[in-house]
């Protein structure tokens, strides 16, 4: 099941092939090749195959104008007009609800610093977007992205502000890759538009869990599996209006809030909110609505240990493993 | 494993810790949230308003200030001849951050009604406040800059104010960015320090630097006005709260209450009449205010009639509408040395916001006196801004960020520019003497007059 992003694939196969160089980049399990390369402009994969050719035929230092290029490229994430722009104006609404969740679970917090003393981990950080504005909150922040160019450009942004520099800390791994020494230490887990592109929910979902402290936090933001979303999210946003890149998105692996509440709830959480988001193109703001049918923002606590029988017993095989959560479900009243 | 060089170097260059220039060390500028240029009424306002946000209480304020620091420690016998007229929206956000009590602990005087009136015609406005509530405030400007740097005084160690120092050049940031560039605004100082900010800020008036420096765009001209100025004693005490405007052909001329026996003038006139104001004896300076007050010499026979049949059909339609003309008291003489001119003119910055720059109060916007809105447009710039730089902090975000600067742009520049593009009229209006102008303006202001809800709509709009 093991998987890479093409671009480090590539990259890893030619240094592996020339020089036996095998660390090329991290894997992962949960996230699926295709839709995480869609997340960094397409250049980015030929660059990376540039450097490599030349790197293995010649053996010289890099183009200073190539690498320039690059980080051009993955710099985009900072473009608040730009491919991810919308991703910059869900901070409108997603900032203010994981703030507001968490001050109210803490109750007193200190001015200017609400979320001081919160230990935050953001999934899928990318180039660092939603990262930044938790750490300026006083959060301590822990982002983790598969791909190292997303790390990298998330790292170079927040170098220059010497606060967000001490309170954030960037990781290119997988939420698996971190479990092991990282078992219960996060007040807050953000997957803000990850499980979209999650192979296995389920795993996903329990890893979550394994990370964070008990009466800990999860904060969701994705988009509905509808007949609505695939007409926004998919033919308006990405076809037509190129909101978001072509290709971003894979309907099949949207996920209803039924289907995640689900999913939270038999795997030790205990859904407290669940909030529909719409996106209005025209003035490039988020506001929040009652309808779920496209995007929406969920806030689940941790409750109880996840079934033990089937983490410990059954690791590589966690397909076998959803039947019997829903059977044991089907028995719970 | 070993590496090839080559390969070592890449991933030297990649590796997240690589990327560490623009880390801040100990040889890189220290850096502001925010730094306002121009320590006067509105930058002052502005880093109160700021360093007593609850949102702001861990960001660093750098306060810009070319000029002497002023301490009052007593209020000076004298009035300073610079005053400004306070509405009560500005008296809000003064008293926000505390600074109103010590006005009211100096010195200030309230006025009730205003009273305006054409030196061509017997047509007159005027407003009148509600039940307890003032119209407005006469304030010296000196009292309120005291007041100001002793808020800022309480908040020593939040906010910085460096005085006797200013900017004296710029490195802008590219917009995009960059590894190379840092992404900050960096300010040189005339002291020779260097610094950096995510917010510049220029509130450094009319000929702002900032505002040049940023490439800001200023639509201007001059009025071929001046502005005299004096501190006046009335011939008798009386309750003295009525701030009197008459329009003069050559200007209009303002009377603002400063206590029961003394007003401060204002003067617009040709830059002529001006300096002969100027360098005249008291004595007929003195004759030349009161006769600016009280000669009907610009009358006109047909105006007076057409305005009286006017004024007579509106007692007819409107019983109620029409208040008493009253009466402006008579000057004795003026404090020595308290005449002075200032030229006059309007100024318009197309933009009041650049990436991590914004400009607040006579920065952006400069007007004629003779509405007494110029500071009170500049606190509205504070109020406006501070409010959404406190909404930007409490939502994590960059607080140079051109998102929720353009926001404070149109929210101001709505309000603004309607009031620039009246005062502007009223000017060249009350600038004539044609008979149709002066028709015009004598029927105009004695039907504004009559109908309450007009009135009370630009005394709102005037008091905000």
């Amino acid at each position: 099941m093991a998987w890479r992003a093409p671009a480090c694939r590539c990259f890893e196969t030619m240094l592996t092939k020339c020089c036996g160089f095998k660390e090329g980049c991290k894997q992962t399990r949960l996230l699926k090749p295709d839709n995480l390369t869609s997340l960094h402009p397409s250049g980015v994969r030929n660059i990376w195959l540039s450097f490599a050719r030349r790197y293995t035929s010649t053996h010289t230092t890099v183009d200073p104008d190539e690498l320039k290029k690059f980080q051009a490229w993955s710099l985009r994430w900072w473009d608040e007009e730009g491919v991810y722009s919308a991703l910059h104006s869900l901070n409108d609404l997603r900032v203010p609800f994981i703030r507001d969740t968490l001050i109210s679970k803490n109750g007193n917090h200190e001015l200017g610093s609400p979320l001081l003393g919160v230990k935050l981990l953001d999934v899928g950080c990318g180039g660092g977007v939603l990262s930044e504005p938790l750490g300026r909150l006083g959060a301590a922040v822990t982002g983790i992205d598969p791909l190292e160019n997303n790390i990298r450009t998330a790292d170079l942004h927040k170098s220059f502000d010497p606060d967000l520099d001490s309170r954030i800390q960037y990781t290119a791994c997988s939420l698996e890759d971190m479990e092991d020494d990282a078992a219960e230490i996060y007040d807050a887990v953000v997957a803000s538009e990850v499980v979209e592109h999650v192979g296995d929910l389920e795993s996903f979902i329990k890893c979550c869990h394994n990370v964070l402290k008990p009466g800990g936090s999860i904060f969701i933001t994705t988009i509905s599996k509808t007949p609505l979303s695939y007409a926004l999210g998919i033919v308006v946003a990405e076809k037509i209006l190129g909101i978001v890149p072509d290709g971003t998105h894979d309907w099949e692996k949207f996920v209803t809030p039924e289907e995640l509440e689900r999913v939270l709830e038999s795997n030790g959480f205990a859904v407290e909110t669940v909030n529909g988001m719409l996106y209005n193109p025209l003035s490039t703001s988020w506001s929040w609505i009652d309808s779920t049918s496209i995007n929406y923002a969920l806030h689940a606590v941790k409750t109880a240990p996840p079934e033990e029988t089937f983490s410990t017993e059954q690791p590589p095989e966690e397909e076998q493993s959803t039947p019997k959560v829903d059977a044991h479900l089907g028995t719970t009243p | 494993m070993p590496l090839p060089p080559g390969i070592r170097l890449l991933s030297r260059l990649l590796a997240p810790g690589a990327s560490r220039r623009g880390n801040c060390t100990a040889t890189s500028p220290p850096l502001y949230d925010v730094v306002i240029s121009g320590g006067g009424m509105v930058g002052g306002a502005l880093g109160c308003a700021l360093g007593f946000d609850p949102h702001f209480q861990n960001k660093k304020i750098l306060l810009l200030e070319a000029g002497h620091r002023k301490v009052l420690d007593r209020v000076p016998e004298t009035y300073s001849n610079r005053v400004s007229s306070i509405s009560p929206g500005s008296a809000t956000l003064l008293s926000s951050f505390g600074a109103w009590d010590h006005i009211c602990n100096m010195r200030f005087k309230p006025f009730r009604r205003m009273q305006v009136w054409d030196a061509c015609s017997d047509a007159l406005i005027t407003f009148d406040a509600d039940g307890l509530e003032d119209m407005g405030y006469i304030v010296e400007n000196d009292v309120i800059v005291a007041a100001l740097n002793r808020q800022l005084d309480s908040l020593a160690g939040h906010i910085e104010v460096s005085y006797r120092c200013r900017a004296v050049g710029y490195t802008w940031p590219l917009p995009y960015h960059t590894s190379e560039s840092s992404p900050w605004v960096q300010i040189e100082l005339s002291d020779g320090r260097i610094i950096q900010t995510k917010l510049l800020i220029g509130a450094d008036g009319q000929k702002s630097l900032v505002r040049a420096a940023a490439g800001i765009q200023n639509v201007q001209w001059r009025y071929d006005q001046a502005a005299v100025v004096a501190t006046l004693h009335l011939s008798e005490a009386t309750e003295n709260n009525v701030a009197w405007q008459r329009f003069l052909p050559s200007g209009p001329v303002a009377l603002l209450p400063l206590s029961d026996t003394c007003s401060s003038l204002v003067w617009s006139t040709s830059l002529e009449q001006a300096s002969q104001l100027l360098n005249m004896d008291e004595e007929s300076f003195v004759d030349a205010i009161n006769s600016a007050f009280w000669s009907n010499d610009s009358h006109s026979d047909f105006i007076d009639s057409a305005g009286s049949i006017f004024r007579s059909a509106l007692s007819f339609l409107m019983p109620s509408g029409t208040s008493a003309r009253q009466l402006p008291p008579s000057i004795a003489r003026v404090d020595p040395k308290s005449r002075a001119m200032y030229p006059l003119g309007l100024g318009h910055a197309t933009e009041y916001i650049r990436h991590r720059v914004a400009l607040v109060g006579d920065a952006a916007h400069r007007v004629h006196p003779l509405a007494g809105q110029g500071v009170n447009m500049g606190f509205g710039d504070v109020s406006s801004l501070a409010e959404h730089l406190s909404r930007a902090a409490f939502a994590g975000k960059d607080i140079g960020s051109t998102r929720h600067l353009l926001e404070y742009e149109t929210e101001r520049q709505r309000h603004n520019l309607p009031m620039m593009a009246a005062i502007d009229l009223l000017k060249r209006l009350y600038s004539s003497k044609n008979a149709p102008f002066v028709l015009l303006r004598t029927l105009g202001l004695q039907a504004t007059n009559s109908v309450s809800p007009v009135k009370e709509q630009i005394m709102a709009f005037a008091s905000k």
